[in-house]
């Protein structure tokens, strides 16, 4: 089964680049990912690593270039997109019936994220570290065999980063693929690493 | 499972509009308009029976414009929009969604609120039957409208006036034709009034959804 969803994940890019009102965010960046590999992007702030993982979700248009993406993702980014007046189990749900998730896709993902104490508090009573923790279970929650994940550790303490490690490498063993970007070292050893630089402006011509 | 997702959407939008007071308000903004009203022009049941249609006409297309700031920016801004659109719904499906969890979160419960407030302005049976009817067709309009505008503003921030600045000319059709139909033997204006509905349902979704996509870039 592993084997033939691995074969199904693939994304591959091609010199893309991304225009973000009217400037090149980063110089043409070429990559392949299949099922089982993982890839984190590097760079400065503002050097375009979240910009490239919308583009790769297909929330931002590719500006040139190539970028064929044949999974489906699911995306952490800092918006948690889960209702605040519902409870954390509810909350999770909703996106759970959307993806057609098994019905123990819920419960499994809050143990994983060491959530199922808070399955009934309010969403709009979690704090930073576990709204995120939140939204890595609303990831693996999905079933999606690609994980876009944009700064997935920030805001964690050690024992949730280890959490964060630990899902990580039982997705990418499990025959899914991993693109994620952060700007410190994550618990995990991806296979594959690129640093976003930025854009040469073409010199004028005259 | 594409129509079980498509109705869970509608599902969470109506319980939210629920819990938001977007069907509590409308309905009560109607009745306190319809009770204001006889206190400002007097008790005489002529001029009330006269004017007390078009007053509610007014009082309904306000009502539809009190939820307009909640429609999508609060979804935009917390990713819920993002996410639905990685799951494959465009923006037009899931304005059509909002519009029709938009609709029945108002149109339904302002029709009802709409008997007893026709009984404090004394009006005739048959007006209100007129009225009704002119509510049921002009609605989805209204819901549309608010749509649009709502789709239009969401990336802009503290846009709660501008909403309604917005969108108020392009409902005086509305009002014009559903005020209209008040009179008996105004089959005309009922028609106009259900075409320019169908027309602002079938492009709130289209013109909305382009509103979204440009306000991604």
């Amino acid at each position: 089964m592993t084997s033939v969803d691995a074969a199904v994940i693939s994304v591959s890019a091609t010199n893309l680049r991304c225009l973000r009102g009217g400037r090149d965010l980063f110089a043409p960046v070429s990559f392949t990912l299949r099922g089982g590999e993982s890839l984190v992007l590097r760079g400065p702030n503002g050097a375009g690593k979240s910009s490239l993982i919308r583009q790769v979700a297909g929330l931002l248009p590719a500006g040139s270039g190539m970028l064929d993406v044949q999974a489906r993702c699911a995306l952490s980014d800092e918006n948690l997109a889960l209702d605040e007046g519902q409870t954390l189990a509810e909350a999770l749900a909703f996106w759970a019936r959307m993806d057609a998730a098994p019905a123990t896709a819920v419960s499994d993902a809050l143990a994983q994220m060491a959530l199922t104490d808070l399955r009934d508090v309010p969403v709009r009573m979690l704090s930073t570290g576990q709204r995120k923790r939140a939204m890595l279970a609303r990831v693996i929650a999905s079933g999606a065999m690609l994980w876009l994940l944009d700064e997935p550790g920030n805001g964690l303490d050690e024992a949730a980063l280890s959490l964060l490690g630990a899902a990580m490498a039982a997705h990418v063993t499990g025959g899914g693929a991993i693109i994620a970007a952060s700007h410190f070292a994550l618990p995990f050893a991806f296979t594959r690493e690129i640093a976003l630089t930025p854009a040469i402006e073409p010199e004028p011509i005259w | 499972m594409v129509m079980a997702a498509f109705l869970a959407l509608i599902r969470r939008d109506l319980a939210l509009a629920w819990a938001g007071g977007g069907v509590a308000l409308p309905v009560i903004f109607l009745l306190l308009v319809a009770s204001l009203f006889p206190f400002a022009v007097g008790p005489d049941a002529t001029l009330l029976g006269a004017t007390g249609g078009g007053m509610l006409w007014i009082a309904a297309l306000l009502a539809a414009l009190l939820p307009v700031d909640r429609l999508i920016a609060p979804d935009r801004d917390a990713g819920v929009l993002d996410q639905l659109l990685l799951r494959g719904f465009s923006d037009e499906i899931i304005l059509l969604t909002r519009l029709v969890a938009h609709w029945l979160s108002f149109g339904p419960p302002l029709m009802v609120a709409t008997v007893p407030a026709a009984a404090l302005l004394k009006l005739d049976g048959d007006v209100v039957l007129r009225l009704e009817l002119g509510l049921l067709l002009g609605t989805p309009g209204l819901a549309a409208l608010g749509l649009l505008v709502s789709a239009l503003t969401s990336s802009l921030r503290g846009t709660g006036a501008l909403a309604g600045l917005l969108a108020l000319p392009l409902a005086i059709p509305l009002l014009i034709f559903g005020a209209g139909s008040l009179a008996p033997g105004s089959g005309a204006a009922i028609k106009f009034l259900a075409a320019l509905s169908l027309l602002l349902v079938a492009i709130a979704p289209i013109a909305g959804g382009a509103a979204l996509r440009a306000s991604r870039e």
